[in-house]
């Protein structure tokens, strides 16, 4: 089977006047259809680059990255605009949702670039706001709406292109653990529905919910397997200070 | 992505920040109407003057001739002889002598106007409309009769309401018959074309202090014959009085010809000031299109991610820079046309908007709001989707 997503020997190296800072140091793995990974470490360990290459928001210093089979590393901006607008469905922490559409225009969003006509756009950005429960708010601002509320049509939004991969940066990160709660057991379902789910998160308690988890320090991979918290969370690695169990 | 979903889209945006769509719209607002208003009063200004050249006659002629120590003159019959010489040329004649500051009296009502002694033919030349009774005669002429034709400046003044026809008035002393009274022309005020008094010419030189006719009206067969006659008028009186500095030739063609040249210039200089205000009302746009593109770099960081193209970010920008200075467009429009009419109204123009400077005015804005709608929008499409979304 081709993995979804492949990285072979990825860098991000950024240039901070004499310094170089290895976001990304030697980075290799492979996450096929069907999984859910959790991407977890500490800040600063390079998550959010990580997810940022995945989802084609960035391009690596150096490296392959291996999309579907295909390479994504010499494309151009149009194809990747089209790539993340066909196989990428992403979550972030902060929602990311335009304050001056209402919830349903937010949602129409990926299908409007993807070129579907209007109704189409209407009807299943509104089929994917009622697989979150939140048809009866299509009309409102993301203003108007709660912050576990703006997360779930930003999860309707990331599934309404019906993509690959949902890729969900902290998705929890701005909520309470009760809205948290709802939120992964949403994501548990959507894999059960057979998506492909990367989360990434700072949290052992949450990456344990997992299928597979992938530890990184320093922008390396430390720790690559089954989710299970007491294996996984034991790693320690140089400069990772962080022990949450 | 279907112009109709666009359009929605910078529909909402527009009415997410209002205050400042109103902003960026009241430059176009301002230049638009700017130009409308200049246009149109300008229409109206040039459109007057050439209703009075015309109410004056532009195939008028008029010769005074000035018999300053000259030995030779030129009489009436020569300058009918002229006429009957020159038939292609040359179509109505009439002699004119003014009697000036002429008080006017019906018994103890008096005014000052002047009384103008013309032939038969003037009311033909001048297409003046008789409203009742009728014009002088040739025999009246001939005989030099104490008849008049009187306008309704001169009926209202001395006669209010009872009819003129017939009645007697005092023209410096002499009594006159009026045999006819001219059909509203103006606004029967002092002044006006109105306020006007025919007598026989031959009656009038008797009075005038140099017994001779001295000026006379001609006109042409039509506007392409003036300068023609002209020609041959001046050969003519020059052959007969010997000296350029005798007699004068005018028409009202030369010197319409003159304001148009000077209206023409100033038009130059009014469109000039209304592309300026045009061109701020479009820096306005550019620099709320520039604020407005490094304040949603956030947003256009989201677009992309979720697979927005660089060329739908530009489109994006471009047709709300479009909507927005097309409705400042429309709104500029109506500002501009209420006001040249109510302007022309209080300088008693016809000012009405041409549909040349709506037209012109419109594709203005809305192209200058879509050249300055795209030039940011262009750098903004190049912005890597990381960049754009770290933004804030
Ligand atoms: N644009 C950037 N310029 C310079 N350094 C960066 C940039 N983005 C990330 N980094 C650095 O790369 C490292 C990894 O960052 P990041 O991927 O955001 O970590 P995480 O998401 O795990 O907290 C950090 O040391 C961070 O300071
Ligand atoms: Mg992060």
């Amino acid at each position: 089977m081709t993995p979804l997503i492949e990285f072979r020997q990825i860098y991000k190296i950024y240039k901070m006047g004499e310094n170089e800072v290895h976001a990304i140091d030697g980075i290799s793995m492979k996450i096929f259809p069907g999984e859910f990974v959790a991407i977890v470490g500490p800040s600063g360990s390079g998550k959010s680059t990580c997810m940022n290459i995945i989802g084609c928001l960035d391009v690596p210093t150096s490296g392959s990255y291996f999309l579907d089979g295909k390479d994504v590393s010499h494309m151009n901006d149009n194809e990747l605009a089209e790539i993340r607008n066909k196989k990428l469905g992403f979550i972030f922490q902060q929602y990311n949702l335009i304050p001056k559409l209402n919830v349903q225009q937010n949602v129409e969003l990926p299908l409007l670039y993807a070129g579907l006509n209007e109704k189409e756009q209407a009807t299943r950005a509104r089929e994917s706001l009622n697989r979150v429960g939140l048809l009866d708010k299509a009309k409102n601002l993301p203003s108007q709406l709660s912050g576990g509320q703006q997360q779930r049509v930003s999860i309707a939004r990331a599934l309404a292109g019906n993509p690959s991969i949902i890729l969900a940066d902290e998705p929890t990160g701005a909520l309470d653990s009760k809205t948290g709660k709802d939120v992964l057991n949403f994501l548990k379902k959507l894999h059960k529905e057979g998506n492909t789910i990367v989360l990434i998160t700072h949290d052992n308690t949450i990456a344990a919910q997992a299928e597979r988890v992938i530890r990184v320090s320093d922008g390396q991979v430390v720790y690559d397997g089954e989710a299970d918290i007491h294996k996984f969370a034991s790693i320690i690695h140089a400069g990772d200070t962080e022990v949450d169990i | 992505m279907s112009l109709k979903k666009s359009f929605t889209l910078a529909l909402a945006n527009i009415m997410y920040d209002k205050m400042r769509s109103l902003l960026t719209m009241l430059g176009i607002i301002i230049g638009v109407s700017a130009v409308i208003i200049l246009i149109s009063l300008m229409n109206g200004m040039t459109g007057m003057m050439t209703d009075s050249f015309e109410e004056l006659g532009l195939t008028t002629i008029t010769v005074s001739t000035t018999n300053r120590g000259g030995s030779r003159t030129i009489n009436e019959d020569e300058m009918y002889a002229f006429r009957d010489e020159h038939p292609e040329l040359i179509e109505g004649i009439s002699p004119s002598c003014n009697l000036n500051m002429a008080t006017v009296k019906v018994g103890t009502t008096s005014i000052t106007t002047t009384a103008t002694g013309v032939s038969e033919e003037y009311a033909d030349m001048k297409a003046l409309e008789i409203e009742s009774g009728r014009f002088l005669e040739f025999q009246e002429i001939n005989a030099h009769r104490k008849v008049c034709v009187i306008g309704t400046y001169i009926q209202r003044e001395l006669f209010g309401f009872t009819p003129a026809l017939g009645q007697n008035i005092k023209i410096n002393g002499n009594v006159y018959q009026v045999v006819g009274i001219l059909a509203e022309k103006d606004d029967s005020t002092s002044g006006s074309a109105d306020d006007v008094i025919y007598i026989p010419y031959t009656t009038a030189v008797r009075l005038s202090r140099t017994g001779t006719v001295s000026s006379y009206t001609l006109t042409a067969v039509n506007q392409d014959k003036v300068t023609p006659a002209i020609e041959a008028l001046k050969a003519m009186l020059l052959e007969k009085l010997g000296d350029e500095n005798y007699f004068r030739v005018s028409n009202m063609l030369s010197v319409m010809d003159m304001a148009t040249d000077m209206m023409d210039t100033m038009e130059i200089l009014l469109v000039c000031i209304a592309g300026i205000s045009l061109l701020v009302g479009g820096i306005g746009i550019m620099n709320i299109m520039l604020v407005s593109v490094t304040e949603r770099t956030r947003e256009i960081g989201i677009r992309k991610s979720l697979g927005a193209k660089g060329r739908d970010i530009m489109s994006q920008f471009v047709i709300e820079a479009a909507t927005v200075s097309g409705m400042g467009g429309i709104v500029g429009i109506v500002l501009g046309a209420v006001l040249a009419i109510v302007f022309g109204n209080m300088l008693n123009l016809s000012a009405t908007p041409s549909v040349g400077a709506v037209l012109l005015s419109f594709s203005v804005s809305v192209g200058i709001g879509i050249l300055f709608g795209y030039l940011p929008a262009k750098n903004a499409a190049k912005l890597n989707p990381i960049d754009a979304l770290r933004h804030d």
